[in-house]
């Protein structure tokens, strides 16, 4: 199948920064990938390019064949795009907005007024449809914006952040909308701070990191190599951390990593452990030899470990945040 | 790009203004109100000084207040535009298969009906006083053409300003340094005659002057000169000039 996104060497600098520092690429059509990485990893830098805002100073990238630095004009015909800030008019009205970009997509009047009706019922905006975007919740928002980057019916989708400053529950609107129009047969690229996220919605990963692509693979992939979950053992005595040590090793088959400061145990599971299995194992061989436990448990590999597990550095401070 | 699909783009822009004044029409309080105050302000306050009666500067200085008022309604036109380029609708409009210069010629269209409203409330505010037009009804309208030429020509402008500023008090500054040399520095209010020779010099070939003293003619049925084609060359000129260089501005700006 024709490759939906691919781009090679993309070099991007902004005075004395390097935004961009040979980011390499290729989503095959179809298929939802997710640039993941921490802020100022170059992230939306590189959707800037792919959507033809921005220019690179070196490199190439092709978005559904065309050249997004010689044929701009036919990659934006097949793009959609939703930015970090929602690109919609606060004094206007939520149909207002649709029909706007529906009629500089050429829709015919008649037509606009159709797509617009029809993305505002699919987006629940129905009764929002004549209230002036500023009314807007930030949840309501988002989906306008996702709305009206889909008028133009792209086959190519990018969402840069598509969940950032997002509620939980319109967080999980945006991943069923993501899965909807992958369903439907759109490519997406999207970018996010979270693995979880990433592991939630995408084909595959392109962990960025100073501009650089730093592995590239399915989430499976990923999390094999990080530990896709990890267990948590802190024995309530410190002098148990090695006999802690010792059972943890048994139980997942490899070697755990003893966090000094804390006495905190801690190792990955494998994949296809099943987590509450792993946890009643060691819980049981842990009463067996008498340990008692202050705090024990079972959690997903946070952007932080990945990034210590993969470039050997810990992530910028704002990802922790 | 074919022009037909470009002006088809700019007009679906243009609508876009249209709608918001319908939704916040406090936006046109300015439009409104300015020339209302520019009036009573230069009649009463320069009116028998400058010609000993207010009541015949009336019929000199309207024309000319109504070319200013256009200059400073432009600075709405350059804001409107330079708050798109501060939010993410700028990124929208860019990534979508339009024409390059479709939202600046959008805001240029969408505003004309503020240009429009803002010298009609001069000649009505002005005839309410006693100004009194002399043109036949095809003078008429070919004055109020060529104002409403010259405003979309120094709209380019505005849309340069606009696009360079990286803030909105810049836009206001850029402008106000614009438009004050060019309407104070002109014969809107004082015959050039009665100015120092040197500033003379630049007062009859300010585009404002041609244009107030085109405007002059036509209404007021006196000899138009040279003064009509100098404001057209004038238009054209700006539009020539600024035209290609905001839109590929715009176009570049990352």
């Amino acid at each position: 199948m024709a490759q939906g996104i691919e781009a090679e060497g993309l070099v991007k600098r902004y005075r004395e920064t390097i935004a961009l520092a040979g980011v390499d690429l290729s989503v095959p059509a179809g298929t939802v990938w997710a640039l993941l990485g921490p802020n100022g990893a170059g992230k939306t830098t590189a959707v800037r390019i792919l959507s033809t805002l921005l220019r690179p100073d070196r490199g190439w990238a092709r978005v559904g064949g065309f050249d997004v630095r010689r044929q701009p004009e036919r990659v934006r015909e097949l793009i959609g795009l939703t930015g970090q800030f929602a690109a919609v008019d606060d004094a206007m009205t939520g149909y207002e907005n649709l029909l706007l970009v529906a009629r500089l997509s050429e829709l015919s009047r008649r037509q606009a007024r159709q797509r617009a009706t029809d993305l505002l019922e699919r987006f629940g905006l129905t009764e929002a449809a004549g209230r002036l975007v500023r009314t807007y919740s930030g949840g309501m928002r988002r989906r306008l914006d996702v709305a009206t980057s889909l008028v133009g019916r792209p086959t190519v989708l990018f969402l840069d952040e598509p969940t950032a400053g997002l509620d939980p529950r319109s967080r999980n609107d945006v991943w069923d909308l993501v899965r909807g129009l992958v369903a439907e047969g759109a490519t997406v690229l999207l970018t996010t701070q979270y693995l979880e996220e990433a592991d939630q919605l995408s084909h595959g990963i392109c962990l960025i990191d100073h501009g650089r692509v730093v592995e590239t693979g399915t989430p499976e992939q990923l999390k094999a190599k990080v530990g896709g979950q990890t267990v948590m053992v802190r024995p309530a005595d410190r002098r148990h951390v090695g006999e802690v040590e010792a059972i943890v090793a048994e139980v997942l088959a490899t070697a755990p990593v003893v966090n000094g400061g804390g006495g905190e145990i801690s190792g990955a599971l494998a994949t296809g452990d099943s987590a509450g299995a792993v946890l009643a194992a060691l819980a049981n061989r842990l009463e067996v030899a008498g340990i008692e436990v202050a705090e024990m448990g079972v959690q997903l590999a946070s952007l932080d470990e990945v990034f210590l597990a993969l470039t050997g550095q810990s992530a910028p401070a704002e990802v922790t945040k | 790009m074919n022009p037909t699909r470009a002006l088809g783009h700019g007009l679906t822009l243009a609508w876009r203004n249209l709608v918001k004044f319908r939704h916040t029409p406090d936006q046109l309080l300015d439009i409104v109100l300015m020339p209302i105050t520019f009036v009573l302000m230069f009649v009463f306050l320069f009116g028998n000084a400058v010609s000993g009666d207010w009541r015949s500067y009336l019929q000199f200085v309207i024309p000319g207040i109504a070319v200013q008022a256009l200059m400073f309604a432009t600075i709405g036109s350059a804001l409107a535009l330079n708050t798109d380029l501060r939010n993410g609708i700028f990124d929208r409009f860019r990534s979508l298969p339009i024409a390059r210069s479709a939202p600046l010629v959008g805001h240029i269209l969408g505003d004309s009906i503020k240009y429009v409203l803002s010298i009609t409330i001069v000649f009505a505010f002005g005839t309410t006083l006693g100004f009194r037009s002399h043109g036949t009804l095809p003078a008429v309208l070919a004055a109020a053409g060529l104002m409403l030429a010259f405003a979309f020509a120094m709209c380019w402008i505005a849309m340069l300003i606009g696009i360079v500023a990286r803030a909105a008090e810049t836009v206001q500054a850029l402008s106000l340094i614009l438009i004050f040399p060019l309407t104070f520095g002109s014969n809107v209010f004082v015959p050039t005659g009665k100015l120092p020779g040197w500033l003379q010099a630049w007062v009859k070939i300010n585009p404002v002057t041609q244009l107030s003293d085109a405007v002059r003619a036509l209404l007021l049925d006196l000899p138009p000169g040279s003064a009509v084609l100098w404001s057209l060359l004038w238009t054209v000129g700006i539009v020539a000039v600024f035209g290609p260089l905001a839109v590929s501005i715009y176009h570049h700006r990352a």
